[in-house]
């Protein structure tokens, strides 16, 4: 059983009043993600992600198709009794503390008052707001917002946790105890459904990874797959070599760059058209030792530059996309 | 249900920690008491006066609660996203709208029997040290329990007003909302013309309109005995029952309209 599976989930909205027309927010979409794994739905600001996330709490309806999470219908009741959900920017009552509506979400849940109170007391201390645990949520900055928001989300020590942009409004070091956060929840045997814009997140997080552009989904897979076997050219790491022999290295074998390291030390850049073999011949021959020799992998933003630019553009676009 | 129970709570607090429910609520204790000078100016009708001031100012500012508070109660959480949150709770659409009702109505409960316990003081102390004498001379005593129907129908008014303004509040801005509500509420106390109009239209289609609106639209009339309670005219406890059984079914129908709209909006 999946954690998390749609077939052909589709979303259209109508614009307009006197004459709406659709407006095409998430097309076809189908995707497994496998319990206990670290999925990332990436895409551009209005690629669909978070309509893709309202989707799957059902905040809103689908047009066509359908989704299920542990293997009941999204919506359920039951499933929603072991899932958790970070909204993107949230807001909740500013009339209440943070402890207040950690303990009255438990309280839907049906968990006692003890329970209640143990669990609001762990969470903020993870999260990191255990000292402002009494005072009302309107005074909280956006980054404690946050933090409050992804506490809510494990209230109930859920099984697949849905987060929208979970790193948005955190300083630097705030992101990295959400990402450390993150990985605590996988080695748990959470589910962790994350959407973001911020690659270097997914690449530090995700085992799989979906990227959407202008509501369709056009890149679905292992994040190892799809960086490992994208070799663009080689690194050369060599020392020993000279100016002159550069300059010859450089004029007869197509090298793409020279970066210099130290006294006759070099990274030399090869396309992938040039044997690295042909080019290290040539350089022990002037008397360079090689230091190392590297493959040069595309990175995520690579895949998810070129991912994007090639997708189709969407029908009836207007306005901004969730 | 128990679902229900948390949200009303959490709107009840909501209530609690606002100032300005706390301001109108002030200022209607202070309109009670205000009727006691009021009654003295008057020769023989102080205590209708005070009766008439006090019922007016419970249905008033209840209304008014009523109103603005209820047509904020969804809109307010889908407009600020907090409905984000909440919907992803192990909750059903239709218990957070119950929820959102049940919590109005506790907070309506709440100041009504502040409301009331303040013109019972006034009513008490106006009927203090009078001699037997000058009790007579009153339609009614000063302490009627009858009072307590009047108010208990008021009640059940607000309630039908609430359930209103939650209904619109489910689709529609707040302003929208309240003109609607509003609208509802002042055509409410004129049902009972639209019934006499098919005695005066010549068309039979008109006839049939009125007929068919008398019958689809609120009759906030018929929570009415403010004016039989304080001139010591018995209401009888049929009638009493029958309104307030009105009033549910009526509830119960824009209840459910409220929870079919809210069960199928999306949440962009």
């Amino acid at each position: 059983m999946d954690a998390i599976s749609t077939e052909g989930l589709t979303k259209h909205f109508s614009v307009g009043f006197w004459r709406p027309r659709p407006y095409l927010a998430l097309e076809d979409l189908t995707l497994q993600v496998g319990v206990g794994e670290v999925f990332g739905c990436l895409g551009p600001n209005g690629a669909g992600k978070t309509t893709t996330l309202k989707l799957l709490m059902q905040l809103i309806y689908p047009t066509s198709g359908r989704a299920e999470i542990l293997g009941r219908p999204v919506g359920d009741v039951e499933v929603k009794r072991r899932i958790g959900y970070l909204p993107e920017n949230p807001y909740f009552y500013d009339y209440l503390s943070a402890e207040e509506l950690l303990e009255y979400f438990s309280a839907l849940f049906g968990h006692p008052p003890a329970e209640r109170r143990r669990r609001t007391s762990a969470l903020l201390d993870e999260v990191g707001i255990a000292a402002e645990r009494r005072l009302p949520l309107r005074k909280f900055s956006k980054g404690m917002l946050q933090r409050v928001g992804i506490a809510q989300a494990l209230i109930n020590e859920p099984d697949v946790v849905f987060l929208d942009e979970p790193m948005s409004g955190l300083d630097p070091l705030g992101r990295r105890e959400i990402r450390e956060l993150i990985l605590r929840l996988r080695d748990r045997g959470c589910t962790v459904f994350f959407s973001s814009h911020v690659l270097s997140d997914a690449e530090a997080l995700c085992s799989r990874v979906a990227i959407l552009a202008n509501g369709r989904l056009v890149s679905e897979g292992r994040l190892s797959d799809m960086l490992a076997f994208r070799i663009r050219g080689w690194e050369l790491v060599v020392s020993g070599l000279t100016d002159a022999a550069l300059e010859r290295v450089r004029s007869s074998a197509g090298v793409l760059g020279a970066t210099r390291l130290g006294p006759e030390r070099y990274a030399l850049d090869l396309p992938l058209t040039v044997p690295p073999e042909r080019l290290l011949a040539e350089l022990v021959a002037t008397g360079a030792a090689l230091v190392s020799l590297n493959p040069l992998r595309d990175t995520l933003e690579d895949v998810f530059v070129r991912e994007v630019a090639a997708a189709p553009a969407a029908r009836g676009l207007e306005g901004a996309r969730g | 249900m128990r679902a229900v129970g948390h949200i009303a709570v959490n709107v009840f607090k909501e209530s609690v920690r606002d100032k300005v429910l706390y301001s109108i609520v002030a200022f209607a204790v202070m309109l009670i008491a205000v009727s006691y000078l009021l009654g003295q100016l008057t020769a023989g009708q102080d205590l209708k006066i005070i009766k008439d001031l006090g019922l007016a100012s419970i249905a008033t500012f209840g209304l008014l609660i009523a109103v603005f508070i209820g047509i904020g109660l969804v809109w307010k959480e889908v407009e600020r996203r907090s409905i984000y949150g909440l919907l992803t709770k192990p909750i059903r659409r239709w218990e957070f709208i119950l929820g959102k009702y049940a919590g109005l109505m506790l907070t309506l409960l709440v100041n009504v029997s502040v409301m009331t316990a303040a013109f019972y003081a006034v009513l008490a102390y106006q009927g203090w040290g009078v001699d037997a004498l000058a009790r007579q001379a009153w339609p009614a005593p000063p302490m009627d329990p009858a009072l307590l129907a009047a108010i208990a129908l008021i009640f059940v008014e607000l309630m039908l007003v609430t359930a209103i303004a939650l209904f619109f509040s489910t689709f529609s801005s707040p302003f929208l909302s309240a003109v609607l509500t509003l609208g509802l509420w002042v055509i409410g106390h004129f049902n009972a013309d639209l019934r006499n109009f098919e005695n005066v239209l010549e068309s039979r289609a008109a006839a049939w309109l009125a007929r068919g609106l008398y019958y689809v639209l609120p009759n906030f009339d018929a929570f009415d005995i403010k004016a039989q309670v304080v001139h010591g005219q018995h209401v009888a406890a049929s009638y009493i029952g029958l309104s307030m059984l009105y009033g549910a079914v009526y509830m119960a129908l824009v209840l459910t309209g409220a929870v079919a709209i809210f069960a199928r909006r999306d949440f962009k």
